[in-house]
């Protein structure tokens, strides 16, 4: 397998770091060198690339936010910001990091790069669509910053009425009007996603052997679809009340403000689970090559992944609990809250049976999902105390809440994210990186994160509201411990640009298979020509399909 | 069907027909959960306010929604059959469906004005800052409600309106080409039929209530 | 009295806190017996069966259904437990015992206003006395607040056009943090405040000292004559108007047909929008007071209209 690379690298490669090889000559990325090439192209392996590109950006502001924010709070005074001010900064933060990050994160740049590929297709179902999305997305963004020049906004990215449609001073129409057309974006994501997963798979490819991946997006998918239309209408609503004074959140008309929160959270509850499934479906596959063996319980996964983007969509009112929700409504939603926790579980469980006898090698992708999964299970956890219902009453609205969802989306997403790049780089660029750096890029990350966040959730249970940023001197500790590992953690996230990018010029060309791992997209030369595959793929086996042992030798 | 226009990345005429076909049955889903919070909405207010409810429906004009109601029904039926014309390739006629189509949709679309001009004058929009013969915060909400979804009906019109437009336009300088493309026609039509149908249960809550 | 701030577990004022304090730790436990086995396990694997090191890897299984049952049922089980216990719990929270010291309490940018019932106000401090259940119905004059008292483990959000309540029963002196934890606006941050916890005597001694101008219910009653209201509600008006002593807590009917209890919901929807449920017999010509009238006057005038009693004659 490495005797294809071995015949194929020139041999002053390692010198100048100028040659291509023979197999980059002929990949998607060189075919076409144009910037139209790029800005009109349907081949979804540079969309994928497009849309890395965009997320990283927005990443860098939204993370732009956080940092200031982490300053100011270094002191229990309004040192760094103004009261407005930092009431911008968190709001801003959020409406990034959510929309502009996290939901098009992994599906929208490994989904487009690898679904295909994944499922022996050329391309996915609705190539110009998928285009179309991409242009939308950076249509909102651009919006959203010119939202972000024109002063920002500052009712948090939740825009709870009626603070929104009838206090607020700043863009807040504008605002809604950016998300709105980022929802667009999702929608037409969703909908590619689900027609390719039906219809494009090839020969003997059924859905029993789907990669999990591949399951995971279509979950994610479903949400998309039916989820975001009413976060659609919901911002139609705050924008007509605020331009027309309609009154439906306004409770001297007769509106009623809670309305608001019902439709708000009836979307951004199934949301974070499009934040959070495709990382899932990441870290099946992570686990699945690093310990070259199939993952236990594969219909019980993929089960999980539609049992968590069914049972999502019927636990939002958990977000309103002290809001003056029927004590009966809060009950079931708690119930469910528990229930939905299950699947998330199942595939915890299985990923450590699948390490069981397996041949396990800690490379870079192998430790991001060893740091994922020892963060997403904290998160988790500390989501089921907050189902409890005496117990969320307490911590509500405090930062017990603000680390538990940044364990799960920061420490779980986002290092998920970091693990399907260092995994999926050498496919994507065709280059191997430094090792020796991927893992110590985990190791920090992982470090960092833990003194960042494990703090907020003392800071929660001893009383510290969130969105506060003048606080009782007794918090400062935790505060800085909180805002020094944001630093660290700052540092871990830039260090991987540094040597993936190296990697891109002098890295040393990866062949097919670098790691080697099952599936069908190692099964293309790295990086991939424009049509994928020479020949569509007969599939005749089951997914990972790694030898294992019955009797006999080990090793 | 005669197909031969087959794009990458499908093999086969019948799979690319199936995918579009497939793509807009499920955009049309998402549809569903657009209206469906106004539908929500509308069906909340009338259990637990059911007497303003029907006292607010009352005072609006059924009886243009009504015709508003049979233009809609019509224009789907030029629809029908221009996706039908397109189907056995018979390009002249199934222009000229689609524009019968096109002007029933604007025939809808300017007795909408005119029925939210009426209602603007006899003080029943939600306006702040207007004289208003709104009488109880129930019909505040309902006329909100009313606004907001025959508002975004209309809006999903106008875009089909367009997407009529332009397939005139495709089919008479020959971008689009009937019966190969047929499917574009279906698709477009399929779209048609949904906003024909969100009306046909928008008329009866929001008007109807008794 | 001891100030609790500085102890090293956050501070516990109420029977309450301790349970809330108690079950969030056994869940701890439990979270922990469910996770530690995970992180141990896959740290021992990813030694053992490291990749190239020899090991025992035959019969490697790829599914086992009653395993996956079993951790998926049993963690479930166990959660239930705490969510029958947590539900019970927190179903406390929604019913005030009929003894409870009642305080009204109005919520603005970005402050907070307590009124005790004989008049004594207080502004982003609450004093309350030990032992005695409290029972605090809250209002908002402008958006979405919510009441946060950490020593007592209890918070509620405060949302414009209806009135919300908490109840406590602390039992342990001191000071406290008091904070508002729904995001207000600009000065969300700096909407805090203090509850001190007073035993018996001191609390007698701090209402006594405070200045008052008049109980709630007198400055209701002068409200009630300042604006009008007695033009038509008293007695002796030419306008037909319903009566209004004994009416708190009395079933009223509706035009409508429906009936519903006087409660201070009812009182205040009848104050601020009059047209939103008009009684049965009554013309339908109240004026809003809702330009007219702030949350806390309301609150008064309905301190009022509960004090009056019916007269000895029905009807």
């Amino acid at each position: 397998m490495t005797d294809f690379a071995e015949a194929h690298r020139p041999s002053n490669l390692s010198q100048t770091g100028l040659s291509e090889t023979e197999t980059e000559r002929v990949s998607y990325l060189r075919a076409g060198h144009s910037l139209s090439s790029w800005l009109f192209t349907t081949d979804h392996k540079r969309i994928a690339i497009l849309y890395l590109i965009s997320i990283t950006f927005f990443f860098f502001v939204g993370g732009a936010a956080a940092a200031l924010i982490r300053l100011d709070l270094l002191t229990p005074k309004a040192d760094l910001l103004t009261n407005e001010g930092y009431n911008r900064a968190f709001t801003i933060h959020g409406v990034i990091m959510v929309w502009f990050f996290l939901i098009p994160s992994i599906p929208n740049t490994f989904g487009n790069f690898l679904v295909p590929l994944m499922i022996g297709a050329r391309d996915l179902a609705f190539p110009r669509l998928n285009l179309l999305s991409w242009y939308i997305f950076m249509l909102a963004g651009l919006f959203t910053l010119f939202v972000l020049i024109a002063g920002g906004v500052d009712t948090g990215w939740t825009f709870y009425t009626p603070l929104s449609s009838m206090f607020a001073h700043a863009n807040v129409v504008l605002a809604a009007t950016a998300v709105f057309i980022a929802g667009f974006s999702s929608i037409l994501t969703g909908i590619n996603f689900i027609v390719t997963t039906h219809k494009l798979r090839c020969p003997g490819m059924t859905w029993g052997r789907l990669p999990l991946f591949v399951w995971s997006i279509y979950a994610t998918s479903l949400v998309l679809v039916l989820a975001t239309p009413v976060l659609s209408i919901t911002l139609v609503l705050i924008a007509a009340e605020r331009l027309f004074g309609l009154g439906i959140f306004n409770p001297a008309l007769g509106g009623d403000p809670l309305l608001y929160q019902h439709l708000f959270w009836f979307y951004s509850h199934p949301a974070v689970y499009i934040m959070v499934l495709p990382a899932l479906g990441v870290v099946s596959e992570l686990v699945a090559a690093a310990a070259h063996k199939p993952i236990f319980g594969y219909q019980f996964v993929a089960g999980s992944s539609l049992a968590i983007a069914v049972i999502g969509f019927f636990v939002w009112g958990h977000h309103m609990f002290v809001a003056g929700q029927s004590m009966y409504a809060s009950a079931v939603f708690s119930f469910l809250s528990l229930l939905v926790a299950v699947p998330s579980g199942i595939k915890v469980y299985n990923w450590t049976a699948t390490l069981y006898k397996g041949h396990i090698s800690l490379d870079p992708p192998f430790l991001f999902a060893m740091a994922f999964i020892g963060l997403f299970v904290v998160g988790g956890l500390t989501g089921l105390i907050l189902a409890m219902l005496a117990v969320d009453v307490h911590v509500h609205d405090t930062y017990f809440v603000v680390a538990h969802f940044h364990y799960i989306m920061v420490g779980g997403t986002v290092s998920a994210f970091f693990g399907a790049l260092h995994f999926w780089w050498p496919k994507m660029i065709g280059r191997k990186y430094s090792l020796v750096w991927g893992r110590l890029s985990a190791i920090f990350i992982f470090l960092g994160f833990n003194l960042t966040f494990f703090p907020q959730f003392l800071l929660g249970y001893w009383g510290m509201p969130r969105r506060y940023h003048v606080y009782a001197p007794q918090f400062q500790v935790l505060h800085v411990f909180s805002s020094t590992g944001a630093s660290v953690l700052a540092v871990a996230y830039l260090v991987p640009f540094l040597y993936l990018f190296y990697s891109m010029r002098y890295g040393e060309p990866a062949g097919d298979n670098p790691w080697p791992a099952i599936g069908l997209e190692w099964t293309t030369p790295s990086p991939p020509p424009k049509h994928n595959f020479a020949k569509i793929p007969v599939v005749s086996g089951p997914p990972y399909d790694y030898h294992v042992e019955i009797e006999g030798k080990d090793g | 069907m005669v197909e031969t226009l087959v794009t990458e990345p499908y093999s086969d005429p019948r799979q690319q027909h199936d995918a579009a076909m497939m793509g807009m049955y499920i955009f049309l889903g998402n549809e569903v959960m657009l209206f469906g919070g106004l539908f929500a909405v509308a069906l909340y207010t009338r259990l637990v306010h059911t007497k303003e409810a029907v006292a607010a429906s009352r005072a609006l004009h059924y009886g243009i929604g009504g015709t508003n109601t049979a233009i809609l029904l019509t224009s789907s039926l030029c629809i029908a059959l221009a996706v039908e014309a397109g189907r056995q390739g018979e390009r002249k006629l199934a222009i000229r469906w689609l524009i019968g189509a096109i002007v029933l949709g604007l025939g809808f679309l300017s007795l909408k004005g005119y029925e939210y001009l009426e209602e603007f004058q006899e003080g029943l929009m939600p306006f702040t800052g207007f004289d208003t013969a709104i009488k109880t915060p129930v019909q505040h909400l309902y006329m909100d409600l009313y606004l907001i979804a025959t508002g975004l009906h209309a809006l999903h019109m106008v875009i089909g309106v367009g997407l009529l437009a332009y397939l005139v336009i495709g089919l008479s300088k020959r971008w689009i080409v009937v019966p190969e493309r047929a499917i574009t026609l279906i698709v477009v039509g399929l779209y048609w039929h949904f906003v024909d149908a969100v009306w046909v249960f928008l008329y009866p809550v929001l008007y109807l209530a008794r | 009295m001891a100030d609790p701030w500085s102890s090293l577990l956050p501070a516990e004022a109420s029977n309450y806190s301790s349970q809330v304090d108690l079950l969030t730790g056994l869940m701890l436990v439990l979270a922990l017996g469910l996770s530690a086995p995970v992180f141990i396990l896959m740290a021992y694997f990813a030694v053992k069966y490291r990749r190239g090191k020899p090991a025992n890897r035959t019969h490697a299984a790829n599914r086992n259904i009653w395993l996956e049952i079993s951790w998926s049922a049993i963690p479930f089980v166990a959660l239930l437990g705490f969510y029958l216990w947590s539900t019970d719990l927190s179903a406390r929270l929604y019913h005030a015992p009929g003894n409870a010291l009642q305080i009204d309490v109005v919520a603005k940018q970005w402050m907070w206003k307590f009124q005790h019932p004989e008049g004594q106000g207080e502004i982003n401090e609450l004093h309350v006395p030990v032992d005695q259940p409290v029972r605090l119905i809250m209002a908002s004059q402008d958006v979405i607040h919510s009441l946060y008292l950490p020593a007592l483990r209890i918070k509620q959000d405060v949302v414009p056009g209806r009135y919300t309540s908490e109840w406590f029963t602390a039992n342990r002196p001191g000071i406290y943090m008091l904070a508002c934890a729904e995001y207000c606006g600009a000065n969300h941050s700096e909407m805090g405040g203090r509850i001190i916890v007073l035993d018996k005597a001191d609390y007698a001694r701090w209402l006594g000292q405070s200045s008052v101008d008049n109980s709630l219910a007198l400055a209701g009653a002068a409200l009630f004559r300042a604006r009008g209201c007695s033009g038509c509600h008293e007695p002796g008006a030419t306008v037909h108007a319903p009566r209004l002593d004994g009416i708190y807590g009395k079933t009223v009917a509706l035009q409508t047909g429906e009936t519903v209890i006087a409660d201070d919901q009812y009182l205040r929807d009848s104050i601020l929008l009059p047209q939103s449920q008009i009684a049965a017999g009554y013309p339908p010509i109240m004026p809003t007071f809702q330009n007219v009238l702030s949350e806390e006057d309301v609150l008064k005038i309905i301190a009022y209209i509960k004090s009056l009693q019916p007269e000895a004659n029905t009807q």
